[in-house]
C-alpha cells in the first residue's frame, strides 16, 4: 500500500527523517507516535506526497512518488483520505459542501443520500448547513473525517485527530477510524496520546510506529 | 430524516466555481479596469475606422478631381481657356470641365489672404476644374495634347497632395490599431495582477483544494471563470458608454471640419460589440497564465 525504501527527508541542509524502510500493508492499522517535532507530520506528508522524499524511494499505491507529475499527485490524493489537525476547510462553503469537496473537484456525481448517510455516520446531520467556523473542535474533526472518506479511499491518514477534542470525542473518533479499518481501509493515526493507543487495543489489531532520532522504529508486538 | 435534509444538499450548479471565495476588492478593480479600457477602446476603434474612411474619401475625391492652371499673356487667356476646354471635353475619361469664375478663385484664396484681397490686380492664373469619370483619363496623353493646343496650360492631378494626405490618414489609422493592442495589453496586465493578488489571498483555499485532489487545471478554471466574467462585465459597461459618447459627437454635416465624421458608420456600429468578447478572451488568457504560473510556485 505505502512503502518506504531507505527513504529520508531533509530541508535546508537539515535531515528531518532518515533511513526509513517499512511497508504499510493493505487493511493494516498503525499508530505513529513520537515527541512533538519528531517528524510525525512530515512522515504523513510523505505518505500523500505533500512532500517528496529527498533520499531513497517512497511508493504509494504502487506508484513511485519520485516520477509523479502534478496531475498524477492530484489523482493519487483522491485515493488517500487525510484528516489534518487543523482540518483545513473552506469557510465560505457549508459543511455539506466541504464534505463533498473531493467529489466536486473530481467532477464526480454526488449522491445526496450517501452524503446524508455519511454525515449521520459521523453524527453531524444537525450541522449540515453550518459553516466551518460555527462548528466545535470535535465537529470539525468528524467533518474532516467524513470528507476524508467520501471518495472511499484505500488509505486514511489522520494527523493528531484528537489533539483538540475531549476524551469522549477522542473515543468517538477512534471508533469511526476502527470502523473504517474493519471495512478494509489502511489507517495511520499520528498521535502522542498513549491513552488513546491503549484504548484501541481492545478494538483493533494495531501496530505502533515510533519516530525517534529521525528514524522509524516499529514495535514488534501488536497492541 | 433523509427527506428533511436532502433539500439542504441542493448545491447550486456553480458549486465548482464557488470553491474560491468571493473577493470584493479585486472584483471591483477588475471590472473598473475592463470598463475603462473598453471605453477607451471604443474611441480608438472609432478613430481607426474614421481615419480609414477619411483616407478613402480623400483618395477618392482628390483622385476624381484635377485642375488645369493656365498662365498666359492677358490677351491669350480666353483663347487658351477655350482651347483647353475643347481638349478636355473631347478627352475620354473626363466627365466634365469648367473654368472657375473670379469669385470662386477668390473664395479659394480667402482662407489664406482674407476677404480684402484685390484679386483683379494680381496676375492670378485661370483655373479649370476637371472631374473624371470612374475609369479616369490618360494623364500623360492629356498633357501632351494640352501642350500642343494651349501652351500655357498645366495639368495638376493632385497626386502630390493626395499622397501625404492619405499617408497621414493611414498613419492615424495604424496608431488607432496600435492603441487597441496596447489597451488589450494593459487590460491583460491589470487582470494578471488582480489574479495574482486573488491567488495569493487564497493560498490556503488552494492548499485545501490540492489536498482533496484538485488538479491545477481545476483550480485555474475556478479563477478563470471569475475573471473572465468580470472582464466581460466591465467591458460591456465601458463599451456601452463609449459607444454612446461616440454617438453624441458632432456629425460631419453639422460641423464640416477636419474632425467631423469621427465615429462609426453603418455596420461599423456593431464593432463595439466585439470589444467585450475580446476583453473576456484577454481576461481568460491572462488569468490562466497567472494561475498556472502561481500554482506551480505554490506547491
Amino acid at each position: 500500500m505505502i512503502e518506504f525504501h531507505n527513504a529520508g527527508y531533509g530541508y535546508g541542509g537539515r535531515e528531518l527523517l532518515t533511513e526509513m524502510t517499512l511497508s504499510l500493508a493493505p487493511g493494516s492499522f498503525h499508530f505513529l507516535t513520537g515527541p512533538s517535532g519528531a517528524g510525525k507530520t512530515t512522515f504523513l506528508k510523505l505518505c500523500y506526497r505533500e512532500l517528496q522524499a529527498t533520499a531513497g524511494r517512497v511508493s504509494i499505491l504502487g506508484q513511485d512518488t519520485r516520477d509523479m507529475g502534478r496531475d498524477e499527485v492530484a489523482q493519487l490524493r483522491r485515493k488517500i483520505g487525510v484528516v489534518h489537525q487543523d482540518c483545513q476547510f473552506l469557510d465560505h462553503l457549508s459543511l455539506a459542501e466541504n464534505v463533498a469537496l473531493p467529489l466536486t473537484v473530481a467532477d464526480r456525481p454526488r449522491d445526496d443520500q450517501d452524503l446524508v448517510d455519511l454525515l449521520a455516520w459521523v453524527g453531524l446531520t444537525e450541522q449540515i448547513k453550518a459553516r466551518p467556523p460555527e462548528l466545535s473542535g470535535g465537529e470539525r474533526q468528524r467533518a474532516a473525517l467524513a470528507r476524508a472518506v467520501i471518495m472511499s479511499p484505500d488509505v486514511i491518514l489522520a494527523d493528531e485527530p484528537t489533539g483538540n477534542v475531549d476524551w469522549e470525542m477522542s473515543l468517538r473518533l477512534l471508533q469511526l477510524l476502527v470502523e473504517l479499518n474493519r471495512m478494509g481501509k489502511t489507517v495511520v493515526i499520528a498521535t502522542h496520546d498513549m491513552h488513546l493507543i491503549r484504548q484501541a487495543k481492545s478494538q483493533v489489531q494495531a501496530r505502533v510506529l515510533r519516530i525517534s532520532n529521525r528514524r522509524i522504529q516499529q514495535s514488534g508486538a501488536d497492541l | 430524516m433523509r427527506t428533511i435534509l436532502l433539500p439542504f444538499l441542493n448545491f447550486s450548479e456553480s458549486a465548482q466555481g464557488r470553491v474560491v471565495p468571493p473577493s470584493g476588492f479585486t472584483a471591483r478593480l477588475t471590472v473598473l479596469t475592463a470598463a475603462a479600457m473598453a471605453f477607451l477602446a471604443v474611441f480608438a476603434l472609432a478613430l481607426s475606422l474614421a481615419t480609414g474612411r477619411l483616407a478613402e474619401r480623400w483618395g477618392n475625391e482628390l483622385a476624381r478631381a484635377s485642375t488645369v492652371r493656365i498662365s498666359a499673356p492677358e490677351d491669350q487667356v480666353d483663347a487658351q481657356i477655350k482651347a483647353t476646354l475643347d481638349v478636355l471635353n473631347t478627352t475620354p475619361g473626363v466627365a466634365s470641365a469648367r473654368a472657375l469664375s473670379r469669385d470662386e478663385e477668390m473664395a479659394l484664396l480667402e482662407p489664406w489672404f482674407g476677404p480684402s484681397l484685390p484679386v483683379d490686380t494680381l496676375p492670378l492664373p485661370a483655373l479649370i476644374e476637371v472631374i473624371e469619370t470612374a475609369e479616369g483619363y490618360d494623364g500623360e496623353g492629356l498633357r501632351l495634347r494640352l501642350a500642343g493646343e494651349a501652351p500655357g496650360a498645366v495639368l495638376d492631378d493632385h497626386s502630390r497632395w493626395r499622397r501625404p494626405l492619405i499617408k497621414a490618414a493611414s498613419r492615424l489609422r495604424f496608431l488607432g490599431y496600435v492603441s487597441l493592442i496596447l489597451m488589450a495589453g494593459v487590460t491583460a496586465g491589470m487582470i494578471t495582477l488582480a489574479a495574482n493578488a486573488a491567488l495569493a489571498a487564497n493560498a490556503q483555499v488552494i492548499r485545501t483544494l490540492r489536498l482533496v485532489g484538485a488538479t491545477d487545471s481545476y483550480i485555474a478554471r475556478a479563477f478563470e471563470r471569475r475573471f473572465t466574467v468580470r472582464g466581460f462585465t466591465g467591458a460591456v459597461i465601458g463599451a456601452f458608454f463609449g459607444t454612446v459618447a461616440v454617438a453624441l459627437l458632432p456629425s460631419a454635416q453639422q460641423e464640416g471640419g477636419f474632425l467631423t465624421g469621427l465615429g462609426f458608420s453603418g455596420l461599423q456600429w456593431f464593432w463595439p460589440c466585439v470589444i467585450p468578447l475580446l476583453a473576456a478572451f484577454v481576461a481568460f488568457l491572462a488569468t490562466r497564465f497567472a494561475a498556472l504560473q502561481t500554482l506551480r510556485r505554490l506547491m
